[in-house]
Order: structure tokens, then sequence, then C-alpha cells
């Protein structure tokens, strides 16, 4: 590939104490990447996501964007989490604030736009996601799989580089799974930098062009959804797709 | 105006209203204002308290942030003990006459019953503060700093108006309470209620009647406030029900006119 990579993650860890959850983690993003990462509960997916967006802070290695280490001191961190969008498994929609500001504020307050421009844009990405008739409602009015899709806005709504899904359906009724990764895949094909994770393990097979198997905090295995899927190297790899499938 | 007081209980009420409402009346206005400003700046104490309070600090900050925020959190803590620790009238009285002998400066006893109700009701809303601030979903943070807010834009858009909405019936609760026990501030002579009643109780030996009224009108006042604090509540939580918006430019020009009409609520 002669692109270069939006996002290097090199040789990350994160412990908790002596708990050891990330162990010398180690790939690059490219643009248009679609990656999904799977793996058992506890095997560290989402540390892994709240490291690559700062949330937690990495106890060692490195995160370059564009080139450029986000977790030296010079380098701010809120200028870079406005460029990763995170889409949470709980939604965590502003509870005081209605569909529409909910897409709007980051675009004001972060972004310094006008209030215009930022409901353009915020009408856009949520028409785009199915929720426009429902700018003036609370988040506690809404459903969940509505709920997932306005954090979905929300975060599109800042335009990021790229987007992180920590188990965007886990928390939805079955029926509403469906709608959450409709959007999820139409963002796909048009070319969204994505980070999946997921156990829609089916989904992950279509929608990524790269999956992730991570196993006690390592890379188990990383190739295309095709070899992980139909071919899988790892005796663990193995292990947890049959445990998945008979299910 | 009859001057002299007649016999049984309800012809002397009667009596004392005819011939001193509007001298009860300034005093529950006193009563009021203290309790109101007292109140208001009481909770903008508290609020800015409680927010310090929870200002997170972590290893990597720098030490010199560190120490600042370990001091003003010292600080804190030593005021609001020590406030909500002793009676407000002893602190009334300690802050009044201190300043008036330590100082040339002649404060009004209403100016010091002021700063007195502010400090003390702070020191109540900053623990209320700090627990609303606490209570608030940690959730709420991280889709907050998720899409690049500062702590300060966090704090100031997503927390702080969720946690105020939630301790309103505590500000509400202080409001009332502190209604009532401005009337400490009869002691330094604020002329307020209590202080009112008290002296018309002296100039005919009617303390009962005149208490009974005193005591109406405190009851008056605590019974609206709440009524009124209930209303603002309401408001804050806004409509129960949503419209769709359908008459949106942007959804008439991609064709999604067919959702259900402005007047259909949800
Ligand atoms: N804040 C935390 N403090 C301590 N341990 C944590 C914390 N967050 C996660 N862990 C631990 O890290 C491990 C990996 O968790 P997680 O990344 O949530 O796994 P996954 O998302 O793959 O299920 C677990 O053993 C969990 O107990
Ligand atoms: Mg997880």
């Amino acid at each position: 590939m002669t692109q270069k990579p939006i996002l290097e993650i090199r040789h990350l860890q994160k412990s908790f104490g002596k708990n050891n959850v990330l162990k010398d983690i180690d790939f690059n993003i490219y643009p248009g990447d679609v990656t999904s990462i799977i793996g058992a509960s506890g095997s560290g997916k989402s540390t892994l996501l709240r490291c690559i967006n700062v949330l937690e802070t990495p106890t060692g290695g490195e995160i370059l964007h564009n080139g450029a280490n986000i977790l030296d001191k010079k380098n701010k961190i809120t200028d870079y989490r406005a460029k990763v969008g995170m889409v949470f498994q709980s939604f965590n929609l502003f509870n005081n604030m209605t569909v529409l500001e909910n897409c709007t504020i980051g675009v004001t307050k972060v972004l310094k736009k006008d209030q215009a421009t930022a409901e353009q844009l915020a009408k856009q990405y949520l028409e785009r996601v199915g929720m426009l008739p429902y700018i003036k409602a609370k988040p506690s009015q809404i459903s969940g799989g509505q709920k997932q899709r306005v954090a979905i806005a929300r975060a599109l709504a800042m335009q990021p580089e790229v987007l992180l899904f920590d188990e965007p359906t886990s928390a939805l009724d079955p029926e509403m799974v469906g709608e959450v990764l409709d959007v999820i895949r139409s963002l796909a094909q048009e070319g969204m930098t994505m980070i999946i994770v997921t156990h829609e393990m089916a989904f992950a097979r279509d929608v990524s062009t790269r999956t992730i198997f991570m196993d006690r905090g390592v890379i188990a295995e990383d190739g295309s959804p095709d070899q992980i899927f139909k071919n899988p190297q790892n005796p663990r790899t193995r292990e947890f797709l049959s445990r998945f499938m008979n299910n | 105006m009859s001057t002299t007081l007649p016999e049984g209980f309800l012809p002397k009420v009667l009596f004392l209203a005819e011939n001193y409402g509007p001298a009860y009346l300034d005093g529950a206005k006193w009563t009021l204002i203290i309790a109101l400003i007292g109140t208001l700046v009481g909770c903008l104490i508290g609020f800015v308290c409680g927010v310090i309070q929870t200002i997170p600090i972590d290893k990597n900050d720098n030490i010199c942030k560190r120490c600042i925020v370990g001091l003003a959190k010292a600080i804190l803590t030593v005021y609001v003990e020590v406030f909500r620790g002793t009676p407000m009238m002893v602190q009334a009285m300690l802050f009044y006459f201190g300043f008036i002998q330590y100082t040339s400066y002649r404060i009004s006893p209403i100016m010091a019953g002021l700063i007195v109700v502010s400090i003390n009701t702070g020191a109540y809303m900053a623990e209320t503060m700090r627990g609303g601030i606490f209570s608030i979903d940690k959730g709420q943070t991280e889709g907050a700093k998720a899409i690049g807010m500062t702590h300060f834009q966090t704090m100031l858009y997503v927390i702080l108006p969720q946690a105020i909405r939630n301790i309103m019936p505590q500000i509400g609760n202080n409001l009332i309470i502190n209604i009532k026990d401005t009337s400490v501030l009869s002691v330094i002579s604020v002329t307020e209620l209590m202080f009112t009643g008290k002296s018309v109780a002296g100039t005919y030996y009617t303390s009962f009647e005149s208490f009974t009224i005193v005591c109406a009108i405190y009851l008056t006042m605590t019974l609206v406030c709440s009524r009124l604090l209930r209303l603002v509540e309401r408001r804050i939580d806004g409509a129960d029900s949503y419209d769709l918006a359908t008459t949106d430019t942007l959804a008439h020009t991609s064709g999604m006119t067919n959702y259900p009409k402005p007047s259909d609520k949800y």
C-alpha cells in the first residue's frame, strides 16, 4: 500500500494495576480500512478502542496520528479526539439535549462552527441515519436502535477521519440490531474508515476489509475476513469461532 | 386606627393585622429577599465548590496543577465542615460583631445577614452539588470527551445541567429552610419577619397572637415557594412528547414527506 496510515498503533500496552490487559498491540489503520475486531469477552477489545482515543491512557507504546505521537504532551488530546469518532455500546447520548442538540454541540463548541452550519451538518447526518424526523426528541423518548443511530450521526457530524465502534449492537433488542448494522454497512460502502468491535460475526465477515482476532491482550490473528473466518490459522481463533458458530 | 387592644384571640389577631399589617409585610419582604438572594448566591458558591471538588487529578498531571487543585479541595473541605458544623445564629453574631469591632466599615445588619446566609447555603450546596455531579452516569462524560470536549466544556454543557436538574428538589429544600432560618438573623437586628413579630409582641404583650400571624406568613411563603419550584422543575423537563419534524426543508427536498404530520404526537 502506498497510502500513508491514519493511525499507527505501536507496541501499545495497557495495564490496570498488575492486570496487563493489552500486551504489545501493533497495527496500522489506512484510509478506507474497515477493521473488525473480534475476540472473547475480557480479551481487551474495549480497552484497545478506549486507548486509541485516549479515554484510557496507555501505559506503554505509541499511537501515531498522521505521523505524530498523540501521547506526546505537546499534542492536544481534544483536537485529536474530535477527529476520531466513537460509538459506544451504551449510546451515551447527552440526556439533557434533544436529538438535534446532541449532534450540534460538538460542531459548535469543539469545531467552533456557527450554529446554522452545525444544524445543517447535523441534519444532513441525521437524515443519513434516518433520524431526521426525531430532531426534537430527547434521548429518553426514542428506542435503543434509534439512540444508536443518533449516536452515529453525532459522531459523523464531527466529520471524523476514523470512526470507532465498541459493540454498537450489543445493548439492543434483537429486532433493532438490523437498523444499526445497515447504517454501518452503508458507511463502509462509502469508504468511511472504521474500527468495529463486534460479536456479529456474519456482519464482520461481510463488511470489513480486515479482521483482527484478539486473545488475552494480544492480536492472535490478523488478516482478511476470508482468511480469518474460512481458514483460521491460530487454534485459539478456530476454537473461538467454532464456539460462536455453534451458538 | 384604634389603639386599645380588644379581648379574645381572634379580635387581638385582627387588631394586630390591621394596625401592623404593613410592618409584618415589610418584615416578610426582607425575609424573602434575604432567603432568595442567599439561596441564589449560595447555589452559585456551591456549584463552584462542587465543580472544584470533582476536578479529576491523575498521576500524569504536572506537580503545579496537582498542588493547586489539592490545596483548593482541602480549603473547601474545611469551609464545608466549619459552616455545616456550627449554628447559623452563631455565624451571624461572629460575623456581624466581629466586623463592627475590628473594621471601620459600618456593615448593615441586612448585608451581614445576606453574606452569612449565602456562605452557609454555599457549604450545604457544595456537598449537594458534589453528589449531584458524581451521580451522573460516567457514559455522559465519555460521550462528551469522545467528541473532543474539554473537561470544562463537558461540565458546562453536559454534566452541570443534568446535575442541577437532579438537585432541584434539594435547592428548593434549601430555599424553604432559608426562609425559616433567616429568623435567627433577628439576633443581629435584621428587620426580617421574626424581628417584626417580636417587636409587635413586645409593644402589646401579645406574643401568642403576634407569632400566630408570623407563623401564618412563614407558612404561606414556604408553600408558595415549593409550588413555584415544582413548576420550574416541570419547565426544565420540557414536554412529555415531541413533534416529528416534517416541515423541515431538508426533509422535503429529500422526499421524506410521508412521515406523520407535525401535529401527530409520537
Ligand atoms: N477500568 C478498569 N479497571 C480495571 N480493570 C479493567 C478496567 N477496564 C477493563 N478492565 C479489565 O480489562 C480486561 C479487558 O476488558 P475489556 O477491554 O473490556 O474486554 P472486552 O471488551 O474484550 O470484553 C478485563 O479483564 C477487565 O476486567
Ligand atoms: Mg468490551
